[in-house]
């Protein structure tokens, strides 16, 4: 699976929902996560992609679109 | 910290209950939506002549009364506050003078939300060289905030009141076996109160770090006093919101009965909550075994003690 499909399953999986989100579209403002999934979100991020995310990198905008979380991961590696 | 000790709590809350419906109407926004968001159902507002102060000196006449102690016994007075209402003097000093305790020392802690824990935290290492310690925490959260629809996000949040606790070098209920404190100013911007005010606040910075940082500070005390998250009789956290403390009882794996709740009832009350929570508890029987305070607030400070 590719990065972007792995991003894809994971909102899935925290939204609860079978969504399909476009790449820069904002996944607050479209209503897929809120201020508790977007814990939920992080920490999958951490088990699936082997990293461990700072709180110094836990701004909410960091993780807004599809688009922004392959830039975040693609800076870490 | 070895000898302090848990002698008392006591609070106080303005008489007037602002219902959902009440705040609804002037936010613009639905009842049941402040539930759903909050899990607060209504919460107090000060009356227009009280102050920071004023409630604070209630809520800790209600901990002397209740703890069988005398003001003159109070050696140190700790004060929590986000809400005060001048640069300076803090309310500390006033609530020493509505104390009549003329020369005893009084500091300023203004620290919202995670203040009281601050203060006991401080109490219990102080406690050593001033004997009694009072710890108060007072706000008037309801005179921050905007009632308009712009603002609803914050104002559906926030009431007002004090609470107090009593630590004591000598005796008490309750050791204070540690504490973990901890601050970043990296994240200040995310809620502040400046003095024009209203209270600003980015909620899913506050959550997200909230959600991270007070399940990790609880599990790091805990571990290195030997302790299980399992074996704590009762945790008692700072009432900012019944999701986040449902969210923490899930982190530690602990079941959210032993989370004691109030804040459907009196809404976030920044510093004040942690000990008007603790009063209630307390005065609901205070089942023997460890207790845990966690805090979580603007700075960010944030922190969890340990009494047993």
């Amino acid at each position: 699976m590719d990065q972007r499909s792995k991003i894809l399953a994971i909102i899935r999986q925290v939204a609860g929902q079978s969504v399909d989100p476009t790449p820069e579209q904002s996944l607050f403002e479209s209503g897929l996560l809120d201020s508790f999934t977007l814990t939920d979100l992080v920490a999958e991020l951490e088990k699936q992609f082997s990293i461990r995310i700072p709180d110094s990198d836990l701004t909410p905008r960091r993780f807004d679109s599809v688009e922004r979380i392959e830039t975040y991961l693609q800076g870490r590696q | 910290m070895s000898g302090a000790r848990l002698r008392g709590f006591g609070c106080y809350l303005p008489e007037r209950v602002v219902s959902n419906a009440e705040v609804a109407a002037q936010l613009g926004c639905d009842a049941a939506w402040i539930v759903q968001m909050s899990g607060i159902h209504e919460r107090r507002w000060a009356a227009p002549a009280e102050t920071v102060a004023s409630l604070g000196i209630r809520a800790a006449e209600d901990c002397l009364a209740r703890a069988g102690a005398a003001a003159g016994e109070i050696g140190l007075i700790l004060a929590a506050s986000g809400s005060a209402e001048r640069r300076f003097p803090g309310p500390a000093t006033a609530i020493g003078a509505g104390l009549g305790l003329p020369g005893v020392p009084a500091i300023d802690l203004p620290i919202a939300s995670a203040g009281s824990l601050f203060g006991l935290a401080m109490a219990a290492e102080l406690c050593g060289r001033y004997g009694n310690v009072l710890v108060v925490g007072a706000e008037i959260m309801s005179r921050a905030i905007a009632l308009e629809p712009a603002g609803r996000d914050t104002a559906i949040l926030f009431g007002d009141g004090a609470g107090a606790c009593l630590v004591s070098g000598e005796t008490g209920f309750a050791r204070i076996a540690d504490a973990l404190l901890a601050s970043d100013g990296a994240f200040a911007d995310t809620l502040h109160l400046e003095l024009a005010g209203p209270i600003e606040m980015n909620g899913q910075s506050v959550i997200l770090q909230a959600t991270r940082k007070v399940p990790r500070a609880i599990r790091e005390l805990l571990e290195r006093n030997h302790r299980q998250p399992g074996e704590i009789a009762v945790y008692l956290m700072h009432q900012a919101n019944r999701n986040l403390i449902a969210r923490t009882a899930k982190s530690l794996g602990v079941a959210e009965e032993k989370f004691f709740v109030n804040v459907d009832r009196y809404g976030n009350t920044s510093s004040a909550s942690l000990l008007i929570a603790a009063d209630e508890w307390w005065q609901g029987g205070a089942p023997a075994g460890p207790i845990v305070f966690a805090a979580f607030g603007a700075g960010l400070h944030w922190g969890a003690v340990l009494a047993e």
